[in-house]
């Protein structure tokens, strides 16, 4: 028993050494750049990362953050040395304004020319300058056709008694204040206290009648009948109603929100050329769609979206019609008035 | 009679109650569709995928390297902390002891930012970036108190005289710690060492922080893929870490029952 | 013993690890940063003085304390049951209460979640033989359930390794003296096994209080806990010091939670401080 204990702690402590000097520097031996990329799990098509390796030579590191904050945290504290991260609208803008992004020089993307006009011109990016949108969707409300009978083309909906405990809302600040802002008829990004106040109001009022408040586990809450309706993402709804015909997605006619998260590319890089490389091997037509092929949420990319399957297009979840888009709005930075947020949310949820 | 059956059948009871969801993981480790409620039909597929998919691999690499490390090195200095712990004089153990207890009180998100600024603030003077080493010394400093409030009740335990009677017979002080303390105390340090491994297996918030650039632990993997929904390829390989573990148990356990019957032998 | 030298490397290891990145929060806790740079003040801590965040606090205090008890009440029994376990048998059984939790806690919860549902896994055996469906899932029992699930082997252990020792002599004396199975439980073998409970609520209680995720996903995100108020502050708002500061509070109010645990650990030198 001690000698395989002893054994066990010599080859630990050996590995230990052996693998702590091994990560030193970022050009291996042989003079390969190595470009680092920060995404969300299971974000990008399963052989991407080794084709694009394979092409331009270059090692990629690949890892992954689980929330905009989060990754927001590690990189703003120094203490990482990405190139290349994927995070979502409102943390671009906050990133921009906090000079943690540098410019992308879109003479080295040849591919932006496949983006949808539609997705350029951005709120958060209003001049084109930082980020290149990776994917996109919508926020809805996803029911199951055979527990609601009538029409789902309100919020009101979510408020209404007769589906008490039969309602998921989402255990997140910004998109529940949201989508009861747009309720209420006022902007999901605005700052005014008066009219977040209401918002709370009505979230409290509604507490009663919501089984709970969920984070990603709705998915398999909704395919199971857990509940009769819940808020979710677009993209999320296309997987569930695929493994639950039963459910159908809707957006509301008050509102909704606009999510994109793009590709940026991050201040003190010593590898922009590689970045930018990275970022229009993206953009190519057959690595984007085996990337929203793999993870199943929209593509802004207008050549791919050709090789898709009519079903998925003619699907309202993916990809929605222009007017749906039109009263859907993005996420602003709300810098400050975060802390308002926070505190109605608190207020929401401490009963 | 009864008691033994009443034994027995809590003992089952309370091992249904753990394993329950350990049973589902492994169940659905076969499942056909992604969902990790809704079974449609059995398939072998995200086992062959777990083989291809090298992230996890690495992830795994690492996160065993690190446990098994991190515990063992907090079980050294651990068990030498309560050792010296036990005999200090009130006002400085009730320090000692308080500040030990701030790993584990604190939320990891204090724990794990306050370290990684500490981290960062330290390479900008030497070299040191965000890396394994980082993540290493953040996981042995919070398995350390783990480790003394294991080993400390033993030694509460533990006859007070034992050692002094060890000198009087005229052993060394190292001899007498070796052969007359370490025997008393080590199920509290194996119990120590099996704690420290099991929270750093299963770290997530302190290890994201305070790990560098391509040094990810299963824990890390596994909580970025919760957005878009946990695949059961990790459902796979956590049913085969499990049956490794089991396969190990059962190994010791028949080598075990062996030696005691050689023993028996010898002894009758 | 009294070389306390040998406690030296860790105090060094604490000064460096614990002390240093406490005093970190300690100086965010204090301090704020605005136009005029940063400066001393005692702002985060009156925001906190609010009747919403005290509310939090002590129900996340509540609820830890419940969920101890419950795996006090359900561990010790284990822990007296592995300890009259013949000696090989023992170690094996022992780990089988561990490995469990070397499955991804995430993935344990979801498991539950499977388990608990109204179409879940325990709901379609009931339904299969016709027995009322349980609803347990978004209401504290299952946050204590799962509470209870994640930190019992940090209970059964330091009491079994305690346990395992006890002078079987001692016990067989207070039997000839005439005492039946529950005096020389209460009279011998519980007071010998407190420093092994001090230490086994210690290792569960405290980190029960700041656990949320657990409350999150069992119990709902409805109902924030001191831990999820603490997390928002430092990455949803970004406001690194009044999150200190709750951790501060939280703190102090759980160092004198276990001072006053302490006071039944008479004998000084056990699993806990006093204070």
């Amino acid at each position: 028993m001690k000698k395989v204990l002893s054994s066990i702690l010599g080859l630990a402590i050996v590995l230990s050494v052996g693998t702590s000097l091994a990560g030193c520097g970022d050009t291996t031996s042989s003079g390969k750049v190595t470009l680092k990329v920060y995404n969300w799990g299971d974000y990008i098509g399963e052989n991407v990362v080794k084709k694009f390796e394979d092409k331009y030579n270059i090692k990629v590191v690949y890892d992954t953050f689980a929330d905009n904050e989060i990754m927001y945290a590690k990189l703003k504290s120094g203490g990482s040395d990405y190139d290349v991260a994927i995070p979502s609208d409102y943390m671009i803008k906050r990133m921009i304004n906090e000079d943690m992004v540098n410019k992308i020089d879109f003479n080295n993307i040849p591919n932006y020319k496949y983006i949808d006009a539609k997705f350029k011109d951005l709120a958060y990016d209003p001049k084109n300058e930082y980020s290149v949108p990776y994917m996109w969707g919508t926020v809805g409300i996803i029911y199951n056709k055979t527990m609601v009978k009538e029409p789902v083309d309100s919020w009101n909906i979510l408020w209404d008694k007769k589906y008490d405990k039969q309602i998921f809302m989402l255990d997140s600040q910004r998109d529940s204040i949201g989508i009861t802002l747009k309720k209420l008829g006022y902007s999901l990004n605005t700052k005014n206290l008066d009219e977040l106040e209401k918002a709370k109001e009505e979230l409290i009022m509604q507490k009663d009648i919501v089984q709970a408040y969920v984070g990603d586990e709705v998915k398999d809450k909704m395919i199971l009948g857990e509940a009769a309706m819940a808020v979710v993402w677009s993209g999320d709804a296309v997987f569930m109603k695929k493994e639950n015909p039963d459910l159908e997605y809707s957006i509301p006619q008050e509102g909704s929100n606009l999510w994109f998260d793009s590709m940026v590319i991050l201040k003190n890089t010593k590898h922009q050329k590689e970045a930018e490389m990275f970022i229009n091997f993206m953009c190519e037509t057959n690595i984007a769609f085996e990337n929203t092929d793999y993870i199943g949420y929209s593509t802004p990319q207008t050549e791919t979206k050709k090789m898709l399957s009519a079903d998925l297009l003619k699907d309202k979840a993916a990809y929605p019609s222009d007017e749906q888009m039109k009263i859907c709005e993005v996420f602003e930075d709300l810098s400050a008035s975060i802390k308002d947020y926070d505190r109605i949310w608190t207020e929401i949820t401490a009963k | 009679m009864v008691k033994k059956i009443i034994m027995k059948s809590y003992l089952g009871l309370v091992l249904l109650f753990m394993y329950l969801p350990i049973i589902v993981l492994i169940v659905f480790s076969f499942n056909e569709s992604k969902s990790r409620g809704n079974w449609t039909g059995f398939t072998f597929k995200w086992y062959g995928e777990l083989f291809k998919n090298s992230q996890i691999k690495e992830a795994l690499y690492n996160t065993l390297l690190i446990a098994l490390i991190s515990a063992l090195i907090a079980v050294v200095i651990g068990t030498f902390a309560a050792i010296g712990i036990h005999n200090m004089k009130k006002f400085r153990k009730t320090v000692v002891m308080n500040l030990t207890y701030l790993p584990v009180l604190n939320p990891d998100i204090v724990t794990g930012v306050s370290l990684m600024i500490m981290f960062v603030f330290i390479g900008t003077f030497i070299n040191m970036k965000l890396g394994f080493f980082t993540m290493l010394l953040a996981h042995i400093t919070f398995n350390i108190p783990y480790v003394i409030l294991s080993v400390l009740p033993k030694l509460k335990q533990m006859n007070k005289h034992m050692y002094e009677a060890a000198l009087d017979l005229g052993a060394s002080s190292f001899y007498a710690l070796r052969k007359v303390i370490l025997p008393e105390i080590m199920p509290g340090i194996i119990s120590g060492f099996l704690l420290a491994f099991t929270l750093s297996v299963d770290d997530f918030v302190i290890s994201y922080f305070t790990t560098g650039s391509g040094v990810s632990n299963l824990s890390i993997t596994i909580y970025s893929m919760a957005r878009t929904g946990v695949k059961p390829t990790i459902n796979a390989l956590s049913t085969l870490m499990f049956a490794g573990v089991l396969l190990l148990l059962f190994i010791i356990n028949i080598r075990s029952s062996k030696e005691n019957k050689k023993r028996n032998q010898f002894n009758s | 013993m009294n070389k306390k030298w040998v406690s030296y490397p860790y105090l060094i290891w604490m000064v460096i690890f614990i002390v240093i990145p406490s005093f970190l929060i300690l100086f965010y806790a204090f301090t704020t940063k605005d136009e005029q740079g940063i400066r001393f003040t005692l702002d985060n801590f009156y925001r906190f003085c609010n009747p919403i965040f005290i509310s939090v606090l002590f129900k996340s205090l509540g609820l830890a304390l419940l969920s101890t008890l419950v795996c006090l009440i359900v561990g010790y029994p284990i822990a007296l049951i592995l300890a009259s376990k013949d000696y090989s048998k023992r170690a094996i059984f022992s780990m089988l209460f561990i490995i469990p939790m070397w499955m991804n806690f995430l993935l344990r919860t979801y498991a539950w979640l499977t388990l608990l549902e109204k179409h879940g896994i325990i709901n379609s055996v009931l339904s299969f033989f016709h027995l009322p469906a349980i609803n347990i899932l978004y209401t504290n029992g299952a946050v204590v359930l799962g509470m209870v699930y994640n930190f019992i082997p940090f209970m059964i252990l330091p009491i079994y390794t305690v346990l395992m020792k006890i002078d079987s002599k001692l016990v067989e004396a207070a039997q000839d003296l005439g005492g039946n199975g529950f005096t020389v439980f209460r009279r011998i073998i519980l007071p010998l096994s407190v420093p092994g409970v001090m230490s086994g609520l210690t290792m569960v209680f405290m980190p029960a209080v700041t656990t949320f995720v657990i409350s999150k996903l069992l119990g709902g995100g409805q109902y924030t806990l001191i831990g999820n108020l603490i997390e928002r502050q430092f990455l949803t708002v970004y406001d690194w010091n009044f999150g200190s500061a709750i951790s501060i509070v939280m703190m102090i109010f759980i160092l004198i939670s276990i001072g006053i645990m302490s006071k039944f650990d008479e004998d000084k030198g056990g699993g806990a401080a006093l204070w």
